[in-house]
């Protein structure tokens, strides 16, 4: 069973989900709001650099050579924990991941444990493993923390609360931060304050942490997390108990194809030089720290992914979410469209694949949620061409399908009749039918499914004559 | 060389084809037109038909194999040809030969000042694959700008996608029209009276997003401005 966790059940497919979204002025604002700030921020952060396209091939280089001998990399990483001191764990999907820390965290007799944000807890639900086995998890990043208490949804990768302005989040905070200040304003500084003391009464009494890693080193078995706030940093040296959840292509051989990611990702990501907090640890070091690190590396459906050629690249993602910001699809829609933990274009070739046998109607219907723009792959500090990767799983989609669908037939009757220029000429005068349609040179409705491209623009008339018939009358 | 019109125009804008005809003749250029010529195939090849797309692609290669250059007015065409051809195709010989009309201009002719007239205000959108897939750059700005008589206006937002996309703009319509009414409104903001672009179908949705809000700004492709003479201007369609 690949993948389980990765999507939230029962939401409906892209089109429906985005009708939705599209239909809420207040998020669409604040989406265009916050992506299109940070658009320009990481061309600026982007354009400083003279090297930053070979950083980028260096990069996705790196990234080729690790997946493509995954095994040898990640026996050597545990290798190198154990050596330091820590213990490794394989888990093959998100059920064995979810039991593993949950036993790890009953052995430290805890029952709330505190978290630095990660992508791949969220992925295999963690939070929602834990308190079914009666352990609260407590986020600590602020973003993740406005989701948490909202019981909303994260929507973004990086700005999980992108979706929401500050009015709404002083809301949250009052309702469900006991010991938040009744005249709390929607300033900044204040609702940070109000976050900070909220998370220090947890960093202070947590037994057990549990982080994500954005790297781990093969060589030296270091594992990397880089944040903004510091809270992730409390939480990684506080606890007695240390667990880190991470899939299995977040490895890199060596500590100098680390410096090429700690220059990638935080441009991309935030648009900053460097990340606020980089912090890296090793095992245990006896008077400092955590007395038991716990590492989790989690397939998930990644070692499926891995075994398709052209699917795999995306594996080389680095969730910078660079690709979020510039898409005009998730622009318009929001992260929770998607369904998934993993939003916006990333998501939309990540998600049905992690997924694998388990994919149904609604991540199926995320490798369409693009206009192919390419804008994706442009900004891609890995070189994702999701572009490529996203007709690739349409492809397979239609393989899936019904080979009498609606769509294969017309598919296939139209390159049969372009298959030749004679059948192809008799096409078009069939299709110059339409001008019967038209009033004044336009076409403004059509029976479906051509409705819902009339449902919001004309369509030109056929002229008299098409260019061939031109050519033909005037040169041939 | 040959002229590859792509089955957009062939169908729906005759008058680009016969613009590129006249502007590539005035330049000295012997046109031919392969009648056996359809579909370049992206539509399948996006869709998730790549078979058939292969095969429309062999008949794009058999068919233009002869000539020395082929010249298509439109950037994702000549995308689909130059970029795509190489992972459905062994042999790329005429894809790689290929070139968007303002390339083959620019490029291959060495010319930026064409001897065009066109005295409006224009506003100029980039389309996605001529932008990113291609990589076009200034070139179209370029012979824009050499244009007699013709106001540039810069288009606000002018990178960002009109929410065309192939079936996309069935498939996610409530998406793509969000799209559209965004570049729209950028559209209307510069007052142009025209807007241009390297491709039909770019300029079919956003013209037909004008079209239904009566929006007064006439979608003309890129070589029917430069084919526009003192002599012979354009006309609108009446
Ligand atoms: S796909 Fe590329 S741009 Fe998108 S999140 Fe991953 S690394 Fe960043």
């Amino acid at each position: 069973m690949a993948g389980r966790g990765v999507t939230w059940l029962g939401t409906p497919t892209f089109p429906k989900a985005a009708r939705t979204a599209l239909a809420d002025p207040q998020l669409r604002a604040n989406l265009r709001n916050a992506t299109t700030t940070i658009r320009g921020k990481r061309a600026d952060a982007v354009a400083e650099l003279p090297d930053w396209e070979p950083l980028r091939r260096a990069g996705e280089a790196i990234k080729d050579q690790v997946l493509g001998d995954l095994d040898t990399y990640l026996e050597r990483l545990e290798a190198a924990v154990t050596a330091r001191g820590g213990i490794v764990h394989w888990a093959r999907d998100a059920d064995e991941a979810n039991e593993i820390v949950l036993r790890l965290t009953r052995e430290a007799g805890a029952e709330e444990v505190v978290k630095v944000k990660s992508m791949a807890t969220a992925e295999i639900g963690l939070n929602e493993a834990l308190a079914e086995g009666g352990v609260r998890a407590v986020e600590t990043d602020l973003a993740e923390l406005i989701v948490q208490l909202g019981e909303d949804r994260p929507s973004h990768i990086l700005v999980p609360a992108i979706h929401r302005n500050r009015a709404e989040i002083r809301e949250i905070f009052r309702r469900e931060m006991p010991d938040v200040p009744e005249d709390i304003t929607d300033e900044p500084k204040e609702l940070a304050e109000a976050a900070r003391r909220h998370l220090r009464q947890k960093f202070l009494t947590a037994k057990v942490a549990v982080s994500g890693a954005n790297f781990a080193v093969a060589d030296s078995g270091s594992i990397v997390v880089v944040e903004s706030e510091g809270n992730g940093r409390m939480c990684l040296t506080l606890p007695e108990t240390l667990i880190t959840v991470m899939g299995i292509e977040k490895v890199v051989p060596t500590w100098s194809d680390l410096e090429v990611f700690l220059q990638l990702l935080p441009r991309s990501s935030t648009a900053e030089r460097m990340n606020p907090y980089t912090s890296i640890w090793t095992g245990v070091t006896p008077g400092d720290g955590p007395k038991n690190f716990h590492l989790v590396l989690l397939d998930n459906g990644r070692t499926d992914t891995l075994a398709d050629e052209v699917g795999r690249q995306a594996l080389r993602c680095i969730r910078c979410s660079a690709c979020l910001n510039v898409c005009p699809v998730y622009e318009r829609t929001g992260g929770a469209a998607y369904g998934s933990v993993y939003p916006g274009p990333i998501g939309a070739i990540l998600t049905p694949q992690l997924l694998g046998e388990d994919v149904d109607k609604q991540a199926r219907s995320l490798p369409y949620a693009s206009s192919l723009c390419g804008a994706c792959f442009e900004v891609c500090p890995v070189r994702i061409d999701i572009p490529e990767v996203l007709v690739h799983l349409r492809a397979q989609a239609v393989e899936a399908k019904n080979k009498t669908s609606p769509e294969a037939v017309a598919m296939s009757a139209l390159a049969w009749a372009m298959g030749d220029a004679r059948r192809w000429a008799a096409t078009q005068r069939i299709a110059g039918i339409g001008r019967l349609l038209s009033r004044g040179g336009r076409i403004s409705s059509l029976p479906w499914p051509g409705s819902k491209w009339t449902s919001s623009r004309d369509l030109p008339a056929p002229p008299k004559e098409t260019f061939r018939a031109w050519w033909r009358r005037t040169r041939g | 060389m040959a002229l590859f019109a792509t089955c957009v125009t062939d169908t729906l804008y005759p008058r680009t084809g016969q613009a590129v005809v006249k502007l590539l003749e005035r330049l000295g250029c012997e046109v031919d037109f392969p009648a056996a010529q359809t579909c370049c195939g992206q539509m399948h090849y996006n869709t998730g038909y790549p078979r058939h797309a292969a095969s429309l692609a062999a008949d794009y290669e058999r068919i233009f194999t002869e000539y020395d250059a082929v010249v298509a007015p439109s950037g994702s065409c000549v995308g689909m040809v130059r970029e795509i051809y190489p992972k459905l195709l062994d042999s790329t010989r005429a894809a790689q030969r290929s070139h968007e009309l303002s390339e083959f201009l620019v490029d291959v002719l060495g010319v930026t000042d064409v001897g065009a007239y066109f005295p409006h205000r224009v506003t100029y959108h980039p389309t996605c694959h001529s932008l990113r897939m291609l990589e076009v750059g200034d070139r179209p700005l370029r012979l824009l700008r050499a244009v007699r008589g013709l106001e540039l206006v810069e288009l606000p937002e002018a990178d960002s996608c009109c929410g065309f996309g192939g079936t996309f703009a069935i498939k996610n319509a409530d998406t793509s029209g969000a799209m559209l009414a965004d570049k729209i409104k950028g559209v209307t903001e510069t007052v142009a009276e025209v807007l241009t672009a390297g491709d039909n179908s770019c300029l079919m949705h956003i013209g037909g997003g004008l079209s239904r809000l009566r929006a007064g700004v006439n979608p003309v492709h890129l070589a029917e401005i430069l084919s526009s003479t003192e002599e012979e201007p354009w006309q609108a369609v009446a």
